[in-house]
This record gives C-alpha cells, structure tokens and sequence, in this order.
C-alpha cells in the first residue's frame, strides 16, 4: 500500500438554497414532524374539542343547529341507570382483564425470554392477537362463542361435560357474555404486555438471579424477592397501556353482545356510542365520553412520570 | 471451611470445543487459590461449575470430601462474589447483606446480630440503609463481601471482584481482600485475568489457557520456574524473553540481564550479541528494546535496568546481552515444556 490514496474531490453547489436550509435543524425538525401534528389535530385534537362542545349543548345528528345548555346533559346522563351500569361495567372489565393479563404477561415473558427450539414460532403465534385488527378478531371470537357452532361447545361435548342438545349460549347469558367480554379484551392486550414484560426480563442482568441462587434463594423467593421488584416498573408501564386499550374499548361489546344480555355489558364506549350515534343524541354520547376523561388523563401522567424516571440497575 | 478438590472436570457448550477441558485442582482448607488465565481460558466456568451454576459435562466436584455435583448452588455452602458485584437495586445494602440469611429462615433478631457483625468487620456500618447506586465501586465490592461472608460458608468464590475499581482502588482492595480472608481463614477460589493480582494474593497460582491447567505453584514458583513457554510469557511483565538455540528454546527474565560493550566469554553466564533499539525511562526502572539474531532469525529482547545503574549504550548501538546461567530456562522446541535443568 506504498502508492498515494487517489484524491477524489467532491463538488458541492454551495448557491443551492434549498440544501442550507434542509440542514437547519429549525427548519428540518418542523418539516419531518408536521405529518404526525396534522394527523393529531385533524382525528385527535378538533374530535376532542368537538366532544367538549356538544356535551355542553343539546346537538342531535338530525340538525346541525344546537344551542347550550350548561350541565342540563350531565345531569341526564348522571340520572341514566345504563349508564351507571356501562360506568360500573368499564371500572369492573378493565380490572378483571387487566388482572388476567398480569399473570399471564408475566408466564409469557419467562417463555418468550426463554431459550427454546422453535422459539420463533412461540414468538409469532404470541405476538398475533396484537397484530389482528380488533373489529376482525372480534367477528373470530364472535363465531367461536356462538351457540351452535361454538368449538368450545363441540369440545365440551365431545369430552360429556355438557348435553349437546342444549348448548352454552356464551353470550347469552350474564356471567358467561361478562366472561366473553373480559377474555376478549384479555386476549387482545396479553401480546403486547407479554412483550413489553419479555423486555423487561430480559433487561434484568442475569448474575443477580444466579446471585440469589448462591445465595440459597429457591425459586418463589428468587421469583418475588428479585425478579418481581426489579420487574415492577416496566410491568406497570404495561398495565397503563392495557388499561388504555381496556378502558376505551368499544369494538368487542360493540361486536360479541351489543351490550346485552339486556344492559349487562354495556361499556362507557358502546353506550356513548349507541346512544350519540344510533340513538342520535350527540350531546349526551358526547357528555358519556367525557367520563372517560379523567381515569384516562391519570393514566396519561402516570405514564409520562414513569417515563421520566427510568431507574437504572 | 473446606477442601476443594475437582476431578477431570470437562464443559463443552453445545457442539463446539472444550471450555474447559479435562482439569484437575485441589483448593486446600483456608488457601488462597488464584485461577489465572487469558479471557476465554476456561477459569469462570471452572469458577461457575465450582457454584453450581453450570453443570460438569465431565468430572466431579468435591467440597469437603463430599461429591456437590447433583447438589443445587444454594445447597453447596458456598458464597460468591461476582464482577459486577451483583447487588440487588432495589434492595438497601441492609437488606443486601441479611438476603442469605433470610433464605436460611434465620430469626429477625439472628440477622440483624449477623448483619451488623459482618458490617462492623468490613466498615461499612454507617452505609447500611442505602441503596447499592449510592455507592461507590469500593464500597459496592465490601458490601457484596459482606453478603458472602454473613452465610459463614465453606468456600468463597470470587470472579474478577476488582476489575470494576478504578487503578487507584484496586491496590488498597487488593490489600483489604488479602487481610480480610486471612482474618476469616475461609478457603478462597479467585478468578483474574490479572497477574500482578494473582501474584500479589494467591498462596498458590493455578494458570489455565485453553481450557486447561498449565501450571500450579507458589508465586515464587511460577515466576522463577514456570512450567512451560505459555506461563512464562502471561506472568510477569515485561513478559520473559524467549530464544532459540541449539534446538531449545531458552528462556530469561528482562530484570536478569546485564548489558555490557564487548563482553569476553564467560563460564558462569551466557552472552548474546545484540543492538540496542530502544531506551525506555519509566522512572524505576528503564526498559532497553534489544534485537538479537537467533536461530530463526530476528526476535527482540526487552531488558529492564535498575535506574541506579548508569547506561552505557544508546540506540542503534551494538550491545551484549549477558545473563547468568542460573538464571536461564530451557524449554522443548516443540512441546515448550521446561527442561529440568
């Protein structure tokens, strides 16, 4: 390599404004981020407003005209006994379901964590119910619980747990269309806290574990005095993004009972829906949603402040 | 406080070679034992199979006279301590210390005297309610001593416990380690890549490369009289010189030789031809970069010279190399094992 590097000159055309101003990042970072800002204002920012409005107003989906009304909606809603079911509902549902998912995330973060053959397709078949759109899993779901070509059913009869001539009307009935309803939204947030949790473990340096064993720690102990506590943090980051998803959910009632049996699993999402868009009183759908705020508002600063304090091992 | 001894011990992972490959060692009652070796020459897995946290593909595992290779770590009476120290975050070094204790089932009050014993005994008493990252790396590695120690075990097994402090630490560590095993008198298995470490600690030395063990030995021993060419080069610094000559390689320490204009033959003493490359000052000592033909051609020669001494060559001159015969090595050409003089 006795011989000189060729020298190789680059021309670069300084007169070219465009270029300057590209490399500004005053100019660059607007520029890169106005997609994302115009798709938040447009279906995020003006919805919102919009729903603060018509709650204060008496707004039908028959007219465009509407006058306001102060708290004469809040007070109707207040007084709704649907309502305070779909309030109760939601409440109840995002626990249950978030409950579920914590233990089964956690199961599931071990596996996917885990070294295995095959791991890969674990990983996919986990990782799936995420990556299926809700209204399409919930029309899955909806033909698995229906009662007469319900697999479930088939398989219950086939092992003579239940008499095939009267099948389980899964969503027939309070308990089991709550279940239903619960197991879907369950389903649906498991991947991504299975994920998240998979993450989370595998951050855990793997010398504190071996550490504990050393230390003549059995695996329950090692499980809550070690792996749980370190885990915590990330867990709840996973807890907060299912609760989202859980509390906002209209799509799974909406498609698996409609709200029924009767009232029975009605939610804040599908009653603001049913009676704002089907029943067409906007201002009360709208003032139903506005109940959502505040869990939703906690949720989002809970977030942010986890966000913020990230604690390093 | 135990012997331990393993036998033939064998780990492969997966198909590919041995990481450690066949070694048989004994740690006797209340040594200090120090596994000296490259990265990658198999001493934390030896360290790991000793714990229990990897399993012998081959061989046997033997503390006090008794066979711990289907025993679980936590039922071998052993403490370790990692690199990385290996404190649990979340946990005040308090907490920390009494965490084997409580997997013992100890009594609140049975912890708490044994906390505070080991605590008064490595001074860190007044850090007891912090938390691990409110310590400092030397502070870390005594709490992480005294979690090991608060379980009064068998053994002490320590990976790399000082590469983590800073240069300046690492001597007085180095010097509270020592006093502290030998107040506690507790067999120790130390794990170093470094040698002056090993050197500065160890009663007795083992020094593996390549999965298995090429020396064990005093200090003394594996510095004077290292069993081949691969000890004799990873000990000591500047490393030994090796030549060779009449189909032997032989080998000589940078701080035994002399460097001198001219030499006539000796009896007592072996000269080389040689020419100066090099002066280096390091205060001490100097470092003189030599180049002697050998056999084989050009090899180059490091030779460390008291400061005291006054030099007489510089650079590109030609200079003889004289180095008492006690004081050479002779090694086999193609095994490089030592030739019992």
């Amino acid at each position: 390599m006795s011989q000189p590097a060729v020298r190789r000159t680059v021309i670069v055309d300084e007169t070219v404004g465009a270029h300057h101003l590209l490399d500004n990042e005053s100019v660059l970072g607007p520029l890169m981020l106005s997609p994302l800002l115009v798709y938040l204002v447009a279906l995020v920012g003006v919805p919102l407003v919009l729903v603060f409005v018509y709650a204060f107003s008496d707004a039908t989906t028959g007219s465009q005209d509407f006058s306001f009304v102060g708290l004469q909606t809040f007070q109707n809603t207040l007084a709704d006994p649907v309502f305070r079911v779909a309030l109760r509902n939601t409440v109840v549902f995002t626990v249950l379901a978030q409950l579920i998912v914590i233990v089964l995330a956690t199961i599931l973060g071990f596996v996917l964590s885990a070294d295995f053959r095959g791991k890969w397709l674990v990983r996919f078949l986990v990782l799936l119910p995420w990556t299926t759109p809700i209204a399409l899993s919930a029309l899955t779901w909806l033909w698995m619980l229906d009662s007469l070509f319900s697999p479930f059913n088939w398989i219950l009869g086939e092992l003579h747990l239940i008499d095939v001539g009267t099948p389980v009307a899964w969503l027939g009935q309070d308990n089991l269309a709550v279940a239903s309803v619960v197991g879907l939204n369950a389903w649906r947030t498991l991947p991504l806290a299975a994920v998240i949790l998979m993450a989370g473990l595998t951050s855990i340096p793997p010398e504190l574990n071996e550490q504990a064993q050393v230390d003549g720690a059995g695996f329950w102990k090692r499980f809550f005095d070690v792996t749980m506590p370190l885990l915590a943090p990330i867990m709840m980051v996973a807890i907060l993004f299912g609760i989202v998803a859980t509390f906002t959910d209209m799509a799974a009632v909406y498609i698996l009972t409609r709200g029924g049996p009767g009232t029975t699993t009605q939610v804040l999402g599908s009653w603001s829906f049913y009676t704002g868009i089907q029943g067409g009183s906007l201002a009360q759908g709208a003032a139903i949603g506005i109940f959502m705020f505040p869990v939703l508002l906690g949720v989002c600063i809970l977030m942010l402040r986890r966000a913020s304090r990230v604690d390093v091992v | 406080m135990a012997e331990v001894e393993v036998r033939d011990i064998r780990k492969s992972f997966g198909a590919g070679t041995a990481a450690v490959d066949g070694i048989s060692l004994t740690c006797r009652d209340g040594e200090y034992l120090v596994l000296l070796g490259p990265s990658g020459c198999g001493k934390t897995t030896l360290l790991r199979m000793i714990a229990g946290l990897e399993h012998p593909t081959d061989g046997d595992i033997l503390i006090g006279g008794r066979s711990v290779r289907a025993l679980p770590p936590r039922a071998r009476k052993i403490a370790m301590v990692f690199q990385s120290y290996a404190l649990y975050p979340h946990k005040r070094v308090e907490q920390n210390i009494s965490f084997p204790l409580e997997a013992q089932g100890l009594s609140k009050e049975e912890r708490a005297e044994k906390v505070n014993w080991a605590s008064e005994l490595l001074g860190i008493a007044h850090l007891l309610q912090r938390k691990p990252r409110q310590l400092s790396g030397g502070e870390r590695q005594r709490v992480a001593l005294a979690r090991a120690l608060v379980r009064e075990p068998q053994v002490f097994l320590l990976d790399e416990p000082l590469s983590n402090l800073d240069a300046k630490l690492r001597a007085s560590a180095r010097l509270d380690l020592k006093q502290f095993q030998q107040r506690v008198g507790v067999s120790t298995i130390y794990v170093t890549h470094d040698q002056v470490e090993a050197m500065g600690l160890g009663d007795r030395i083992a020094v593996l490369n390549l999965g298995r063990l090429q020396q064990v030995g005093t200090p003394e021993e594996i510095y004077h009289r290292p069993a081949n060419t691969f000890v004799a080069t990873f000990v000591g610094s500047p490393p030994m010189n090796l030549l060779e000559r009449d189909g032997r390689i032989i080998g000589f320490r940078p701080e035994n030789i002399e460097l001198e204009k001219g030499a006539a033959a000796r009896d007592d003493a072996t000269i080389f031809r040689s020419r100066v490359l090099r002066v280096e000052n390091l205060g001490a000592d100097r470092y003189v970069y030599l180049r002697v033909k050998d056999e084989t051609g050009d090899k180059n020669v490091i030779a460390k010279l008291a400061i005291e001494h006054p030099l007489r060559v510089a650079a590109d001159d030609d200079a003889d190399l004289i180095v008492r015969n006690r004081h050479l090595r002779t090694f086999d050409r193609s095994s490089g094992q030592l030739i019992a003089a």
